[in-house]
């Protein structure tokens, strides 16, 4: 059985149809990179994956949960599908250690001394051992977003989402991030990700899906998608995006 | 019988004043309860809840303190219920001052930025969790300066309740004065210990605002 089923899944903002009838599924350790335009319906697809949008019709199935359903427990379901933002969204007002820290301690009731045990491995895994007591304010973007990973780690998730995490940020910071993105990978996380950064989701992905227009377009393994591809909205795509 | 404005009737106002302060402490703490209250009532998801709290806060800014302070003291008396001006002047105040709270509060909740919110229900905090942690300690800031500020509202606004016979700063005055018949200077030291009740909390406003960066 998959790790992640979505079927049939649409979703609308009134009149305006995002998501027409997607469907894909991640098997557990798999890496699926979504790629498209803007408004092509990645963002909202991913988005919907831990109940930040409900959807209309459809279902989708992370582990035991199904995420359409009137009566999801989301505090289980968000416990097991983390999330990185394209803004990191940490909290300003918190420490780095209690940024990871606030989700262990209030959610998994975890004890203090524990959960910055955790803080403190996670830290390490991106790198930022030192910045344990900083604020956001004083580290870089990139910095920041190494932080929001780590933060969604510690919550061990089985499956994460990162929502373009590189966007926001300036080229010479994103080589750190994706940095992360690609140890996490190696380590087997399981992983469904946005981004623009085509050569990145060319050698990260197992799978690759090209949204288009609200729908699952075309999908398949990266050399496949990129080598090949198979409809001209993609061929159209890739020739624009990839050098 | 005319009396000499001397160290004597300063002394009364003084006494008054401690009045006037304690009738202020009682509606800054009021409101600030039942502000709280209905600033969680009016970000509240239940439609109807919000509702209830928008009407009290309309009603509640919409009409005149003074109209208020009528109300629960001769309202109430009329019905049986003979209360204490003091009493009624703490019930009038403490609705008046929620419904400010309940506004300023609900305005700096509302500044916290949407992803803040995303972002602490994706790390599975319940909407109380995220209100507790996230929310509502960053609006904190926001509020401060705007909070203290109206407290130098309420203080002026305590005056009012001169004219249902509670003897406060204002009333003390009036009462000095209609037997010195010196209203300059009875009124201006009455204005004088207002001033000197009120600057230093605007000052401190001022101050709580350049120092955590909020723009008003």
């Amino acid at each position: 059985m998959s790790l992640v089923e979505v079927s049939n899944i649409s979703k609308s903002y009134g009149a305006l149809a995002v998501l027409k009838d997607v469907s894909f599924a991640v098997e557990r350790g798999e890496v699926v990179v979504l790629i498209g335009r803007s408004g092509s319906g990645k963002s909202t697809a991913l988005r919907c994956l831990n109940g930040l949008e409900e959807i209309q019709a459809g279902t989708i199935k992370v582990g035991d949960y199904k995420v359409s359903d009137q009566g999801t427990d989301l505090r289980r379901l968000r416990q097991d599908v983390g999330i990185v933002f394209q803004h990191y969204n940490l909290f300003p007002h918190l420490s780095v250690e209690r940024n990871i820290t606030l989700a262990l301690t209030v959610v998994k009731r975890m004890p203090l001394v524990e959960a910055k045990q955790v803080a403190a491995r996670v830290l390490e895994q991106v790198g930022l051992s030192d910045k344990v007591n900083a604020y956001p304010e004083q580290l870089s973007g990139g910095q920041q977003q190494r932080v929001a990973i780590a933060r969604s780690l510690a919550m061990s998730p089985k499956v994460m989402l990162f929502d373009e995490v590189t966007s926001a940020l300036d080229p010479e910071l994103k080589e750190e991030v994706l940095k992360v993105v690609e140890n996490l990978a190696e380590q087997g996380m399981t992983m469904i990700l946005v981004t623009h950064e085509m050569s990145f989701a060319r050698q990260v992905a197992d799978k690759v899906i090209f949204m288009h227009a609200g729908r699952v377009h075309e999908s398949g393994p990266p050399e496949q998608l990129f080598g090949s591809p198979q409809t001209p909205e993609l061929q159209q795509f890739v020739s624009t995006r990839v050098s | 019988m005319i009396r000499e404005f001397t160290i004597l009737e300063i002394r009364l106002l003084l006494e008054a004043t401690t009045w006037t302060v304690l009738l202020s402490l009682i509606a800054f703490a009021g409101g600030g309860l039942v502000g709280a209250i209905v600033t969680l009532m009016r970000i509240s998801r239940q439609a109807v809840i919000r509702r209830i709290a928008q009407v009290y806060i309309l009603l509640f800014q919409g009409t005149p303190l003074l109209m208020q302070l009528f109300l629960v003291y001769f309202g109430l008396a009329l019905y049986g219920y003979s209360v204490h001006p003091m009493v009624a002047a703490a019930i009038a105040l403490t609705c008046y001052s929620s419904a400010f709270f309940a506004e300023i509060w609900r305005g700096t909740i509302e500044t916290i930025p949407r992803p803040q919110w995303e972002g602490s229900a994706s790390l599975g905090l319940t909407r109380s969790e995220q209100l507790r942690y996230v929310i509502i300690p960053q609006s904190i800031r926001l509020a401060l300066p705007p909070t203290v500020g109206f407290a130098v509202q309420i203080i002026k606004n305590t005056s009012v309740t001169s004219l249902i016979g509670f003897t406060e700063l204002t009333r003390s005055g009036q009462l000095i004065n209609n037997v010195t018949f010196e209203p300059f200077l009875v009124f201006g030291c009455v204005a004088a210990i207002y001033f000197a009740l009120c600057f230093p909390l605007s000052a401190l406003s001022r101050y709580l605002e350049r120092k955590l960066h909020v723009p008003r």
